[in-house]
């Protein structure tokens, strides 16, 4: 049911053009408007707000005029985990299946009614993708009416994350349905973020699909977990084995050794490896 | 007043004393459990948790009494299944303290939950991969087996002892109290495990993380181990409290020297296999995910490479040095001083590593993250002390918790 | 928890998790129903604390 006319399974994913992003927050607000994240009454302390996506700034360190600045959006991974087998690190450790990898999608879930808050699957996640409404959800008077109505609002207590809007690709599966139609376009089932990206920085699609153009950026190795082919592409700490269905590219080499960890001279060793095999 | 229900021949203090001690202590509850009740109403935003600290002082807490309330498995293991007959002498404590313990711990989670209505979540939807289902099953069924451990001791009461069902029911229990010890320990090595599994398993976060053996991270057996090893530690340290407090000897000498002596090996090997699984970490395990020692210990205002000193010599060695030698254990003063140091370690391991893991950052870009608790997490932390302190008072008031006590005190008795 | 619930599945890790779980509630039941039972016929038989 789930899976194309080939029997095939869709392996959701987006890449990322760090050197295209302006840094300018578009996809944060249409995440955060899109999904029916709620506000805090106060919203200066930035650890416990609510961002499904947020856009980190980063530095090469250096001094002016060296000085350059990366906008790096971070969504959740929609980790593969160890093997690509969907053991991502908050999915093994949930002890009530509240989070759930989807092997048809490659999306992993998060079923809010389900949570009971024991926030064991931020404490596992290295990208601090999850979120827990520490507040009851409000917004701002009047400003409830302009919920989406095909995303459910959390509770207080609850874990809660990007989706890559579930939603919409339940709705692109019922078009799909409706018309009769084994499966979805690529341009049926596209992100909010995706979208909203002023500078057309990301790129959503199926990373199992060659004529997507997900693919074709990344070209991403099925043999070695999705790892990518282009050597301008990387994923945020390849070595942990969680295997993120988010990639990111850039031309500038700090950037590139920027997503991940490395030993004094290992980047050396590995920045033109095609981005496999870091041993 | 209450002389009826005291144990035949012990001398205790007067009613009013005893009631107003308690009642200070209930001030304490009190705070405690208004601060609980914050929690619950308003909700965790009533911490200074945040996303970064998902796991706090709670959770430190949780691991923390589990690990000192080891005592209770590990002495009813050697009792009852292995035998060491002297032990009978200090299990009553053991056992005590190993229920206050587990029944904070299970008050501590339903605090610390996000939604603890759903707690029965984690039995019914569970997730048998998880660690911490593994800790939640075992946990509660553990703390049934400490339940059913302790009420034969309460059945011991004077009064209750006259009805003859108690009385034949107490016999019984203590008739098969081996099973249910052994059944304990099973369980308590899958708890205190897979509480070291939590973090062991963690492959996002290099800090916590550790390879092992099938599905258990090394971190599992070393918590298993150091429970063992440093929860009759806290046993003897409550009994020198006692001591102190009631200014009575209560447990014979070689009963005491016994349990720091096998405390004392246990902690020997127990540190032996910390300093190598430290070692491995830092030289293979870390390094392969591009992670140098140093990057731990460094870059941020609190955890330097003396908490790791801290943990493993000054409260590791030292304790294990003294409580192996003969001469060290049965001095007085050294013997305190192990024993506090012991207690002091574990509950330190426990912080590094929930505390430690939660701080440290892991994509390049990301900075230590530093936590200071509220003082609703802190009166929630001291909730179970106090309550801890009322039922051990009210244990040693109307219970035979030593049974040397009569003997030791043959001068002072009524 | 149980064979019908949806999450359950004929894995060796849930036959192990739960089969472990429901082996330790047997033999804590079987232990306390003993005790209890015993205490019962004890009690009828007269047995008590003068005895």
């Amino acid at each position: 049911m789930k899976q194309d006319k080939h029997g095939k399974n869709h392996k959701f994913g987006m890449v990322v053009d760090l050197d295209k992003c302006t840094g300018c927050g578009s996809c944060m607000v249409a995440c955060m408007s899109e999904n029916n994240v709620p506000f805090k009454e106060d919203e200066s302390r930035k650890k416990d707000s609510i961002t499904w996506m947020r856009v980190y700034k980063i530095t090469n360190g250096k001094s002016f005029p060296e000085t350059e600045i990366c906008y790096m959006p971070r969504p959740c991974m929609h980790c593969g985990g160890k093997g690509d087998h969907g053991h991502s690190p908050c999915v093994s450790v949930c002890p009530a299946v509240a989070t759930d990898y989807d092997h048809s999608s490659g999306i992993v879930s998060q079923i809010y009614t389900r949570c009971f808050g024991c926030r064991y699957c931020m404490g596992a996640c290295p990208y601090h993708a999850r979120y827990f409404n520490w507040w009851d959800p409000k917004w701002p008077e009047g400003m409830e009416n302009y919920l989406s109505p095909d995303v459910s609002p959390r509770m207080r207590g609850v874990v809660e994350k990007c989706s890559f809007c579930f939603h919409r690709y339940q709705e692109a599966r019922d078009r799909a349905y409706v018309e009769e139609r084994d499966d979805i376009e690529e341009q049926e089932y596209q992100t909010a973020c995706t979208q909203a990206c002023p500078a057309g920085a990301i790129t959503f699609g199926d990373l199992n699909n060659p004529d997507h153009e997900v693919y074709q950026m990344v070209e991403p190795d099925a043999h070695n977990c999705g790892k990518p082919k282009n050597p301008k592409a990387f994923r945020l700490l390849e070595r942990l084995q969680t295997n993120p269905k988010v990639y990111y590219i850039s031309e500038r080499e700090w950037v590139r050794k920027a997503g991940d960890n490395y030993l004094e001279g290992e980047w050396e060793k590995v920045k033109n490896n095609h981005g496999n095999d870091h041993e | 007043m209450d002389s009826a229900l005291i144990p035949k021949g012990a001398k205790r203090c007067p009613f009013p004393v005893f009631a107003l001690g308690i009642a200070v202590v209930g001030v304490v509850l009190l705070w405690g459990v208004y601060a609980m009740g914050l929690c619950w109403f308003k909700g965790l935003n009533q911490t200074n948790m945040d996303d970064y600290y998902g796991f706090a002082l709670w959770i430190w807490a949780d691991l923390a009494v589990i690990a000192i309330g080891g005592g209770a498995f590990f002495t009813g293991l050697l009792r009852y299944v292995f035998g060491i007959d002297e032990l009978k002498n200090i299990i009553n404590l053991a056992v005590v303290i190993g229920f206050i313990c587990y029944s904070s711990a299970l008050l501590i989670l339903a605090i610390d939950v996000g939604q603890p209505l759903r707690s029965w979540f984690i039995f019914w939807h569970a997730n048998v991969h998880s660690m911490l289902t593994e800790v939640a099953f075992c946990l509660s069924l553990y703390f049934s087996v400490l339940t059913i451990e302790f009420v034969p001791l309460i059945l011991e009461n004077r009064k209750l002892d006259k009805v003859p069902f108690f009385h034949n029911l107490g016999h019984n229990m203590h008739g098969v109290m081996a099973v249910f010890a052994a059944t304990g320990a099973f369980l308590s090595c899958f708890h205190q495990g897979s509480l070291g599994g939590v973090a062991g398993v963690m492959y996002g976060r290099p800090f916590a993380f550790r390879e092992g053996l099938l599905v258990w991270p090394w971190t599992f057996f070393l918590f298993t181990w150091s429970a063992a090893a440093y929860g009759p530690c806290f046993t003897l340290c409550v009994l020198k409290m006692f001591e102190k407090i009631t200014k009575k000897k209560l447990v014979k000498d070689n009963v005491v020297h016994l349990l720091a002596k096998i405390s004392g090996w246990m902690i020997t090997t127990y540190i032996i296999a910390k300093i190598i699984d430290t070692v491995y970490w830092a030289t293979v395990t870390a390094p392969s995910q591009g992670q140098t020692f140093m990057d731990f210990y460094s870059n941020n205002p609190f955890y330097g490479v003396w908490i790791l000193v801290l943990e493993i010599v000054v409260c590791g060695i030292v304790p294990a040095v003294i409580l192996t030698t003969q001469k060290f254990r049965e001095n007085r003063k050294l013997l305190l001083v192990a024993i506090i140091l012991g207690t002091f370690g574990v509950c330190l391991n426990r912080w590094v590593m929930v505390l430690q893991v939660m701080a440290a950052p892991v994509m390049t870009f990301d900075t230590w993250a530093m936590y200071i608790p509220s003082w609703q997490e802190v009166a929630t932390t001291i909730l179970p002390v106090a309550y801890g302190v009322i039922l051990i008072a009210l244990a040693y008031r109307y219970l035979p918790v030593f049974p040397q006590e009569l003997e030791l005190n043959a001068d002072q008795q009524d | 928890m149980l064979p019908f619930s949806f999450e359950w599945a004929w894995d060796a890790g849930h036959l192990l998790f739960f089969g472990g779980m429901w082996y330790t509630i047997a033999i804590l039941g079987a232990g306390l129903t003993y005790c209890v039972g015993k205490t019962i016929l004890d009690t009828m038989a007269g047995k008590g604390p003068h005895h």
